[in-house]
């Protein structure tokens, strides 16, 4: 790997985070919203203080956020703030800083995204795998086609609907929440047991949601490698199927596979985050959709570049590890 | 001088245009299918938008929280709402901002994208590099400050599809340029130069009609992403809160905990609505995909 593919890969990254920054900078700025004086007439007419003083009040909070500086001033600020990690503080939750707020929520939804998205790619990959093999047996090739008509189906309206038929109808697993209410969070096996019963549906949604993007696109290739001569060559050398399965059909696509994985991320934090709101459940999801209905701005634009630097740093990370997964392939 | 007879050829009619039409689409089935339920959600908002009185689609308009019944077909919610009413208009509310947003975005992508293709140098890397820089950024999230920092009196049908439209030309424009890149490298294009024919023409003359199958493609796949995140938003709240868009009632519904309370209904119709809307355009766009791939193409 040359330094100089690095370097680019590197800058690359900061123009992404840069860019970001600079549209959470200036569509706040360019809409007629004030997040502090909203947050303080909510404040005044739940009775607070006598709305005489707000002027004041919300003269030296602006003060306190730096909004009395020069635009220039303040995009330097900003800027220099992004890059030390410094996303601000919440306005509904004062003093804790956003970065505190995403830091408690952030175990769970690392827990959900990562258990579903492997579970998930793994599965999708094995079945289109097998739904393009001529050898496999019909009943295992038809397995897949279930999923594939799922695809349709965003994640969040599966939910729902597993809501619905598993939660509601059949009373198998909980409505929603991570835990039961009155459970307090310790680590007794009870407890985890509890919270994994609350972790199936929204799971599962996330799972049923995306199996069928990886089953099609495995699929596709699977068929093309069948025409490969190097196929033959191994069929010919009396090689044994489960042999070829593995070392030609699954070696020789997981490379697109896991670039197709890079592209999904996107899609896979929105995804999580919209289940998450609508589960309840106390990740990242619900810090946005609290910071939404509490008309929070600092936290909602403090999630949106949080997630933003850590999806952008993940794709160049992977893109780095590419020569690994094919050894064919030389960065640079 | 010898005498050329004509040989009889056998005779052969060519189908009618009905006739192949119909036969196409029994070999497309996903384009089939995806058309009737289309047509079939189309006529259900056309009865409904002659039927119903569109006030019951708001608020405070009919008795609360009626389970699905001869009256109420599809329930009332907790704000007084008749969810056969809210269907109708909301089915009706989310097409508008689909095709709106999809329309408006196949354009920008098309004109930037054949832009990009045709003039090359400078113009093609600023446009390319701005896609590539926007690709890794989740476009929801952008998308959640947009709205976020509107103020909600103000968001309506149209701010919506304009907050979808605003990050959602990069997917055509890739497309787009792609297909022009590689049309304006064939033949008849350089023949068309050869003769003489000037740069416009040869662009809405030869290049044109040539990308029409693309761009149609392009279109549903936007319309349906537009839906998405549309969707999306009003699924966190950020949608006009007083429309009955299909997104705001599941919003509602779960801030109320309708399964908690037995409302198993109020989140259901809703999301079945989008099943259905969201499925017909899949299977068309598959379909499509398959009339613009000729490669695929299957034959009789």
């Amino acid at each position: 790997m040359k330094p100089v593919f690095l370097i680019k890969r590197f800058l690359f990254l900061i123009l992404v985070i840069w860019s970001a920054a600079t549209i959470t900078f200036f569509i706040p700025r360019l809409s007629p919203r004030n997040p502090i004086r909203e947050r303080f007439v909510e404040l005044a007419r739940m009775g607070g203080f006598s709305p005489a003083d707000l002027e004041q009040i919300v003269a030296s909070y602006s003060q306190r956020f730096g909004l009395d500086k020069p635009l220039y001033q303040q995009y330097f600020d900003y800027m220099s703030a992004v890059f030390r990690f410094d996303f601000g503080v919440s306005l509904n939750k004062f003093p804790k800083t956003t970065v505190e707020l995403i830091m408690e929520a952030l175990p769970w939804t690392i827990g959900l995204l990562l258990a579903t998205t492997i579970i998930a790619f793994v599965l999708g990959n094995l079945l289109g795998a097998v739904a393009a093999w001529p050898k496999a047996p019909n009943w295992l090739r038809a397995t897949a086609t279930p999923f594939v008509l799922l695809m349709g189906v965003p994640p969040v309206i599966m939910g729902v609907l597993l809501l619905f038929f598993i939660g509601f109808r059949l009373k198998l697993l909980p409505l929603g929440g991570a835990y039961s209410i009155g459970t307090v969070p310790t680590f007794t096996l009870e407890f985890v047991l509890d919270a994994a019963r609350h972790q199936i549906l929204p799971a599962l949604a996330l799972i049923l949601g995306s199996v069928g993007g990886w089953v099609l696109s495995m699929r596709g290739m699977g068929v093309t490698i069948q025409g490969e001569d190097y196929v033959t060559f191994a069929e010919h050398k009396g090689l044994g199927p489960f042999t070829i399965f593995r070392d030609y059909y699954l070696r020789n696509a997981l490379l697109p596979q896991a670039t197709g994985l890079v592209l999904a991320l996107g899609a896979v934090v929105t995804n999580g985050i919209v289940v998450e709101s609508i589960f309840g459940l106390p990740g990242v999801g619900r810090v946005l959709d609290q910071a939404i209905r509490s008309n929070d701005f600092i936290v909602i634009y403090g999630i949106v570049l949080f997630i933003t630097i850590a999806v952008a740093t993940l794709m160049v990370a992977v893109e780095l590890l590419y020569p690994l997964l094919d050894p064919r392939i030389k960065l640079d | 001088m010898a005498t050329v007879t004509a040989v009889p050829q056998p005779q052969f009619r060519q189908p009618g245009r009905a006739r192949l039409l119909i036969g196409y689409l029994r070999r497309n089935l996903s384009l089939l299918i995806g058309l009737v339920m289309l047509a079939g959600l189309v006529l259900f908002t056309l009865i409904g938008l002659l039927t119903i009185d569109p006030k019951d689609a708001y608020p405070l308009s009919v008795p609360t929280r009626r389970p699905p019944s001869l009256e109420y077909p599809f329930g009332t919610d907790f704000f007084g709402r008749d969810l056969y009413a809210a269907m109708v208009v909301g089915l009706w509310q989310t097409a508008l901002i689909g095709v709106l947003a999809g329309a408006i975005g196949t354009f920008i992508g098309t004109v930037l994208g054949f832009v990009s293709a045709y003039f090359g140098g400078w113009v093609d890397n600023t446009i390319k590099g701005i896609c590539q820089i926007l690709t890794p950024i989740p476009v929801l999230l952008i998308q959640i400050v947009i709205a976020g920092s509107l103020d909600k009196r103000y968001v309506t049908i149209y701010t919506m599809a304009l907050i979808v439209v605003l990050l959602a030309w990069m997917g055509p424009t890739l497309v787009i340029r792609s297909q022009v890149l590689s049309m304006k490298e064939r033949q008849f294009v350089a023949v068309a130069k050869l003769s003489g024919v000037s740069e416009w023409e040869i662009i809405f003359k030869e290049i044109l009609p040539n990308l029409l199958p693309f761009i149609a493609a392009a279109f549903v796949a936007q319309v349906f992403s537009a839906m998405i995140a549309s969707f999306y938003l009003a699924v966190l709240g950020l949608g006009p809160l007083r429309e009955p868009l299909l997104g705001n009632i599941i919003w509602a519904a779960q801030s109320q905990g309708a399964f908690f309370n037995g409302w198993w209904w109020w989140p259901i119709i809703p999301s079945v609505a989008i099943v259905l809307i969201l499925g017909s355009l899949a299977l068309i766009n598959m379909g499509l995909d398959e009339l613009a791939n000729p490669r695929v193409r299957r034959t009789e």
